[in-house]
């Protein structure tokens, strides 16, 4: 047992970090490390120097046109990039539409919608959720009808992240509402200029806009567009959901949040000293950290499983859980070293490139928007309830 | 022992519910919070006529002859409506302090238009350096012929912008941090040298950062005794603190309500969420939440007057942990039963969560307040 990485690990480390650093702009770097939000161009100017390098598609094949890493790679290029402060790659084409194309679709689909993705010049949203079908998925209405080589889709879908900055959406339709309701999906694709798609802004409890509503309105999508056979979207869907397994509980994030919290611990006032001179705060933050490790211990545990060519065992389900729960509770111990600083609301620092000073600290400015924004990580990609249902099914066999 | 509200009471807690369902439906709220001020003279105008802004004060003072049981009542109802009225600073703290110490001249000057709703205050005591220290005063008053000269800095200073007065705790002897040598200063919100920069706080409400430049007042601007504001001071922000807590029981009040008849519409799996024993089990914890922080809040609201100062601050510290406990569970629980709806500006659901976050920052949070009451109980 070693838990230093190979030479060749190491060497492939290092040269993802000199990547980033070469490549990563300072003024998102600031952004991350300062908790701001990125805008558009910001994600697509660093995933098109990705683009570049063929790194973007990071885990495809090199038959598609990636690198073909091994899951150590894949897992070590996520974290040092984290670390580096980049921007987390959207998700919704490389890392879920991606591979749903070149496993399910055909050769022509392959070509057409793969080089974008690969480059980032395309933008992919996710059109899952909706209304009625948010932890009961599978319970989803939006209809598509047959007409010819054309379907006419209606419906809406919900929580869709950055619909108001794609081009493509992929959603899964109810092609068959006598089928059994899981049987009667199918997967399509559907350009966001098509007549009839309109989106409108969910606004977050920070004020944040991410998420949106997609309606969908006669929408006339080519049967061409579709990905597999009708009826067989639920195995796109489902095939989609396993490709998320490592990195889904954010350790590098956490641990760069528990660092920052021990910085801001050392410059916060306290009795004519600092927050880092007070024994019952800083118990608190030490808790927070060994949780953070016993998080990315079990991680790389599954890790390592996985480069052996097993199958993660349970620890690798309640992953997601615990990172989620463990962001929180660094946004909020951040929040409560921040004290009353934290009250005064700056949207134009947060959302804008603004000349605007901070009322407090600099890092008072995002401390109480994020505990705000960080609910959502037990909320979105399978609520808690339901990661413990999984689990206590799937790997507890109750 | 009665615990039960009086007739009177009853009433009042009747004019409080219905003043919220008239003028705080949740879109109207938005409304409100998005004006200039960010509250409504109107409803400035009918508190006073209601008598809420007298009702706490003692008769000879101009007041109704009520006390902190009122403020209780009215507190809890704000905060079912999350209602942006500056009545904790402007009748709470201010009017309080100002009731407690002030010269026959002040409470003729201050207290009596403050009750008809024709004055309103602010109390300046946080600095950028005193976290939740009262004492950790560095902003200066010097004298200057017959009166003073104040210059230096305070924060987060709620109501500052609709203020006409503003109660600044000043330091005129003594060193950093120490509690002798305060002095409270009634200052005009438009004297010559004060300038500000207001803003919105995370849950709607308006706050301002104030630089003092050689602010000149005079001698009868002195609120109580020259170097004597810490006991008064500290005595006001545990009446602030009680009336908090009975704002975030309502708060608890009304959000554990959307969630309980939330989570019996929304249907998942063709039952109502509100059938999974996970999500019953979380929400008794909720209602049990709130019954502890509603039961600390009544003792404390019963024990805020007494004599002995350390039974004061000790109810009001212990009643505040409760709250930044009970208030955390119930918004958390909330924001987590409504899913990816709790985490919106569009549901009333998220406000409530802000501002029961909000309440645990304001004079102290849950463990500051763990420490204090720990350390008044071990030196008892």
């Amino acid at each position: 047992m070693d838990l230093a990485l190979t030479p060749e690990h190491q060497a492939f480390a290092d040269e993802v970090r000199d990547f980033a650093r070469q490549n990563l702009s300072p003024a998102t770097r600031e952004k991350t490390f300062s908790g701001k939000h990125y805008d558009k161009a910001d994600h697509v100017e660093w995933q098109k120097a990705l683009g570049r390098k063929g790194w973007l598609p990071y885990t495809w094949p090199k038959k598609y046109g990636g690198p073909g890493w091994d899951v150590t790679r894949r897992f070590l290029f996520e974290n040092v990039l984290a670390e580096e402060g980049a921007p987390r790659i959207i998700p919704f084409g490389v890392k879920m539409v991606g591979p749903v194309i070149y496993t399910f679709g055909t050769d022509e689909q392959k070509e057409r919608f793969l080089p974008g993705i690969r480059s980032s010049e395309v933008a992919w949203c996710q059109g899952y959720s909706e209304p009625g079908a948010g932890s009961d998925l599978a319970n989803l209405r939006t209809r598509a009808v047959r007409e010819g080589d054309h379907y006419i889709v209606n419906g809406q879908k919900t929580w869709t992240s950055f619909a108001h900055w794609a081009d493509w959406i992929f959603c899964l339709v109810r092609t068959n509402p006598d089928a059994k309701p899981q049987e009667g999906i199918s997967f399509l694709l559907i350009d966001m200029k098509t007549p009839g798609v309109s989106v409108r802004p969910i606004i977050m409890t920070d004020g944040a806009h991410h998420v949106n509503d997609v309606f969908l309105d006669n929408v006339k999508v080519p049967v061409a567009n579709r990905i597999g056979k009708e009826g067989e979207g639920w195995t796109c869907a489902k095939f989609l959901l396993a490709n998320e397994r490592l990195g889904i509980a954010e350790v590098p994030a956490s641990k760069r949040g528990v660092r920052s919290l021990r910085d801001i611990a050392r410059t916060e006032p306290q009795d004519g000293r600092t927050l880092a001179d007070d024994p019952a705060f800083v118990a608190q933050i030490a808790d927070i950290d060994l949780q953070v490790q016993a998080l990315e211990m079990s991680e790389l545990r599954a890790l390592s499983t996985m480069a052996l060519g097993g199958a993660p065992g349970p620890e690798v389900s309640t992953l997601k859980i615990r990172g989620s729960e463990i962001q929180q509770r660094i946004a909020e111990l951040t929040m409560e070293a921040v004290g009353e600083y934290a009250q005064p609301y700056q949207p134009g620092m947060l959302f804008h490139d603004t000349n605007e000073t901070p009322i407090g600290p600099d890092h008072a400015v995002p401390a109480a928007p994020r505990y705000f924004n960080m609910r959502k990580t037990s909320i979105y990609g399978g609520s808690n309830e339901i990661q413990k249902n999984i689990v206590s099914k799937m790997v507890l066999g109750l | 022992m009665d615990l039960s509200l009086s007739d009177e009471q009853k009433q009042l807690q009747d004019a409080a519910e219905r003043f919220v369902r008239d003028k705080y439906a949740f879109e109207n709220r938005r409304k409100i919070a998005a004006t200039e001020k960010g509250w409504l003279p109107e409803n400035w105008a009918q508190m006073a006529e209601l008598g809420w802004l007298g009702m706490s004060f003692k008769e000879e003072d101009g007041g109704y002859g009520g006390g902190p049981i009122e403020t209780m009542i009215v507190m809890e109802q704000f905060g079912k409506g999350l209602v942006l009225e500056p009545f904790l600073p402007t009748v709470v703290l201010g009017g309080g302090m100002i009731a407690a110490v002030g010269s026959a001249a002040q409470k003729e000057a201050l207290l009596a238009p403050m009750i008809e709703g024709k004055k309103q205050f602010a109390f300046a005591w946080l600095e950028r350096q005193s976290r939740y220290n009262l004492a950790d005063v560095s902003l200066k008053a010097t004298k200057e012929g017959s009166g003073w000269s104040l210059s230096g800095h305070k924060g987060v200073v709620y109501n500052a912008a609709s203020a006409d007065q503003i109660i600044v705790l000043a330091r005129t002897a003594g060193s950093a941090r120490e509690e002798k040598g305060l002095t409270l200063f009634v200052v005009d919100g438009n004297a010559k040298g004060l300038s500000r920069r207001d803003y919105p706080t995370q849950d709607s409400l308006r706050a301002s950062e104030l630089t003092f430049d050689k602010v000149s007042v005079g001698a009868d601007a002195v609120l109580g005794t020259v170097d004597g504001a810490f006991p008064v001071a500290e005595d006001a922000v545990d009446r602030a603190i009680v009336a908090l807590c009975a704002e975030a029981t309502g708060c608890m009040d009304a959000v554990n309500a959307a969630t309980l008849e939330y989570i019996k519409t929304r249907k998942q799996f063709g039952v109502p969420i509100g059938k999974f024993q996970v999500l019953q089990h979380r929400m008794v914890d909720c209602f049990t939440n709130a019954q502890e922080a509603r039961s600390m809040t009544l003792m404390a609201s019963l024990k805020i007057e007494d004599k002995d100062p350390v039974v004061r601050h000790k109810a009001a510290s212990g009643a505040k942990v409760q709250i930044g406990k009970s208030g955390k569970f119930c918004g958390q629980s909330a924001v987590q039963m409504h899913g990816g709806m709790g985490v919106t500006d569009e549901l009333s659901v998220s406000h409530y969560f802000k501002r029961l976050t909000m309440i645990d920052l304001m004079f102290g949070t849950q463990q500051h307040h763990l420490t204090r009451y720990s350390n008044l109980a071990m030196a008892a």
